[in-house]
C-alpha cells in the first residue's frame, strides 16, 4: 500500500516535470495560433488564427531558407556518407604504412570541431572564393571524423568470410564495399543520417559567418534576423515563424521518435 | 606476384582515404597551425602585412579585462548548467527507464528540447523574460513581485541564460543514462529483489557505480559542449549587458567579426583549443580506464 503510494507520488514528479519540459514549445503553438491579445491570457475560448503564420510567412522569405537549409543539408549529408564510407573501409579493411598516425589526425576533428575555426575558416573559404554560397556551409563538416568512425567500426564488426565469398565470386574492392559493407552498415547510415541531419538543421554560428545574402542563409540565420528585438516583430508572429521553422524537424521527431532516440543513442556509445 | 597485390593494396586504402584526408588538412589541421601561427603576428590592416610580435598578443590576453570575465562567465555557466542538467537527465533515465505510465510522452517531451535549435528555443524564451510582457514578469507581478529587465541585469542575465540551457541539453544527456541504464543485466535487479534489497539501496550500491563511466563521460561532454554553447547570445543578449552574458567563442566571433582583430581572435582561438584539448585528452584516458575494467 506504501509502496503504491511512493510510486504514485514518483510518477507526478516524471509528468511535471514532462510538462515543464513540454511547456515553452506549448506556449509557442499557443502564441502562435491566438491573436496578440491572448499571448498572456490564457481563455480556452479565445478566437483561433492562422492571420500570425501568414503574417512571418509574408515577412520573411521562409520558403527561400526552407530550399537553402534543405539543400545545405541534404548535399552535406550525401557528401559526408560517400567520403566517410570510404574512409572507413580504408581504416577497416586496408593496411598501410601511416594508418594509426592518419586514424589519429582523423579522430582530432572530434575535439575540434569547425565552429572554433571560425576566423581561418573563413579566410579559407574566401581564398577558395567560396563565401556565400551553400557548399561553403557544410564543405568544413564533410570528411567527419564522426562519420567515419562510426562507419569503421560497423565494417569492422561485419564478418570477414562475407566480404572472402564475395571477393570468390570476382567481386573488385568497391563491388564488396557496395554488396556487403554498405548494405550491412544501413542501420549505422540510419543514425548516422539523423544525427546529421538534426545537426546541420539546427547549425547556426558557422552559416551566418559564411553566408550573407537571402540566396544563401538558412533557416536558422534568418529565423535569428526575423526574431531578433530590433527586427520590430511581436511575439505571436515570431511563435509563428519559430514554428514554421522547426516544423519539419518536430514532426518528423514525433513520427520516427523511437529512431531517433535510438540513433543518438548510438551515436553516443562511441 | 604477392608482394605486388600487396602494394597494390596499399596503394588502394591510400586512395579511398584521400577525400577525407584532403579535407580534414584543409579544413583542420592547417587552420589550426595557421591560427597558431596568426597569434604570434599582428592583424594584416589593409597594405600593412601582418609583423611577427611573438608573444605581445599572449600578453594583451593577460591584460584584456574583457578575456578575464568572459573566461569567469563561462566558468559559471559551465557550472551553473552542468551539475543541475546531469542529474537531471539521470533521474528522467531511471524514470522512462522504469514502468511510468504513458513513458512514451514524457520520454518525447523530455527529448523534444535537443531537436529544436538554439535559436528557436532562444527566440521563444526571450520572450519569456521581456520586461512587463514577458511571462515570467507576469506570474512575478501576480505573485506581488516587481517587474524586472531579467535579460538587461547584470546579476540575472546569466542565471536565466543557465535555466534555459538546462532545458535544452538535459534531454540530450538523458539518452546516454538511458543506453547504459538498458545495458545493465536485469538479472541484477532481480537478484537484489531476491536477497531483499530496497530500490534506492539497490540504486546507490549497484546503478550508481555501474553508471560511473557515463557519468564520467557526460560530465566531460558536456563541458566541452558549454564552451561551444552560443547561438543563444545571438538572439538574446549579443552578450551583454558590458559583457555580463559573453562568453569565450562569442567574444572570437566579435573580436574577428566585429572588430576584425583576427591575430587577436586567433590567440584566443588557441586558448579555447587547448581547453577543450585538455577536455578531450582527460575524457579519453578516463574511458581508456574504462576499457580496462571490462
Amino acid at each position: 500500500m506504501q509502496k503504491g503510494f511512493w510510486h504514485y507520488l514518483e510518477w507526478t514528479a516524471a509528468w511535471l516535470l514532462a510538462a515543464l519540459w513540454a511547456a515553452p514549445l506549448l506556449y509557442a503553438i499557443w502564441g502562435a495560433i491566438h491573436p496578440g491579445e491572448f499571448t498572456t491570457h490564457f481563455d480556452l475560448t479565445a478566437p483561433l488564427t492562422l492571420e500570425n503564420f501568414r503574417e512571418a510567412w509574408n515577412t520573411a522569405p521562409f520558403a527561400r531558407y526552407f530550399l537553402n537549409t534543405f539543400m545545405y543539408v541534404s548535399m552535406t549529408l550525401v557528401a559526408q556518407f560517400i567520403i566517410c564510407t570510404l574512409a572507413a573501409f580504408a581504416f577497416a579493411r586496408f593496411e598501410f604504412p601511416g594508418k594509426n598516425i592518419a586514424f589519429m589526425l582523423v579522430l582530432v576533428q572530434m575535439m575540434i570541431m569547425p565552429e572554433q575555426l571560425i576566423v581561418k575558416n573563413y579566410e579559407i573559404m574566401s581564398s577558395l572564393n567560396l563565401v556565400d554560397t551553400i557548399p561553403a556551409m557544410g564543405l568544413p563538416y564533410i570528411a567527419s571524423a564522426f562519420g567515419i568512425f562510426l562507419l569503421r567500426q560497423t565494417f569492422k564488426q561485419i564478418p570477414l568470410e562475407l566480404e572472402e565469398a564475395a571477393r570468390v565470386e570476382g567481386a573488385s574492392w568497391l563491388g564488396v564495399l557496395l554488396k556487403v559493407y554498405v548494405p550491412l552498415a544501413r542501420p549505422t547510415y540510419l543514425a548516422y543520417g539523423l544525427v546529421s541531419v538534426s545537426h546541420h538543421w539546427n547549425n547556426f554560428l558557422w552559416p551566418i559567418v559564411i553566408t550573407n545574402s537571402v540566396t544563401t542563409r538558412p533557416l536558422t540565420v534568418g529565423l535569428a534576423i526575423f526574431g531578433a528585438p530590433e527586427s520590430g516583430v511581436d511575439f505571436p508572429v515570431i511563435a509563428a515563424g519559430t514554428l514554421i521553422a522547426v516544423a519539419p524537424l518536430l514532426v518528423s521527431f514525433l513520427l520516427f521518435q523511437r529512431q531517433f532516440v535510438q540513433s543518438f543513442m548510438r551515436a553516443g556509445i562511441k | 606476384m604477392k608482394l605486388n597485390t600487396k602494394i597494390s593494396t596499399q596503394v588502394y586504402g591510400c586512395l579511398l582515404l584521400l577525400p577525407a584526408a584532403c579535407l580534414l588538412v584543409l579544413f583542420t589541421h592547417y587552420p589550426v597551425l595557421e591560427t597558431l601561427k596568426s597569434s604570434f603576428f599582428t592583424t594584416p590592416r589593409g597594405l600593412r602585412e601582418a609583423a611577427f610580435v611573438g608573444l605581445e598578443n599572449y600578453s594583451m590576453l593577460l591584460e584584456d579585462d574583457v578575456f578575464w570575465q568572459v573566461l569567469c562567465n563561462n566558468a559559471i555557466f559551465s557550472l551553473g548548467t552542468i551539475p543541475v542538467s546531469v542529474a537531471l537527465a539521470l533521474i528522467m533515465a531511471l524514470w522512462v527507464n522504469g514502468k511510468l505510465p504513458a513513458k512514451s510522452w514524457v520520454r518525447a517531451a523530455y527529448f523534444t528540447p535537443t531537436i529544436l535549435p538554439m535559436i528557436a528555443v532562444a527566440n521563444i524564451w526571450l520572450f519569456f523574460y521581456t520586461p512587463q510582457i514577458g511571462l515570467v514578469d507576469k506570474i512575478v507581478t501576480a505573485l506581488g513581485g516587481a517587474s524586472h529587465n531579467w535579460l538587461g541585469d547584470p546579476a540575472t542575465v546569466l542565471p536565466c541564460l543557465i535555466i534555459m540551457t538546462i532545458w535544452k541539453e538535459a534531454g540530450f544527456f538523458m539518452i546516454f543514462y538511458l543506453a547504459a541504464l538498458q545495458a545493465i543485466p536485469p538479472e541484477l535487479q532481480e537478484a537484489a529483489r531476491v536477497e531483499g534489497a530496497g530500490r534506492w539501496y539497490f540504486f546507490r550500491r549497484v546503478t550508481l557505480p555501474l553508471l560511473m563511466p557515463t557519468t564520467l563521460f557526460v560530465f566531460i561532454n558536456a563541458t566541452i559542449n558549454s564552451f561551444k554553447l552560443v547561438d543563444h547570445l545571438f538572439i538574446m543578449t549579443k552578450g551583454g549587458p558590458d559583457n555580463a552574458s559573453s562568453l569565450l567563442l562569442y567574444y572570437i566571433y566579435e573580436v574577428a567579426f566585429s572588430f576584425w582583430d583576427t591575430a587577436y581572435a586567433s590567440t584566443l582561438t588557441i586558448v579555447l583549443l587547448a581547453l577543450l584539448a585538455v577536455l578531450a585528452i582527460t575524457q579519453f584516458v578516463f574511458i581508456e580506464r574504462k576499457v580496462h575494467y571490462q
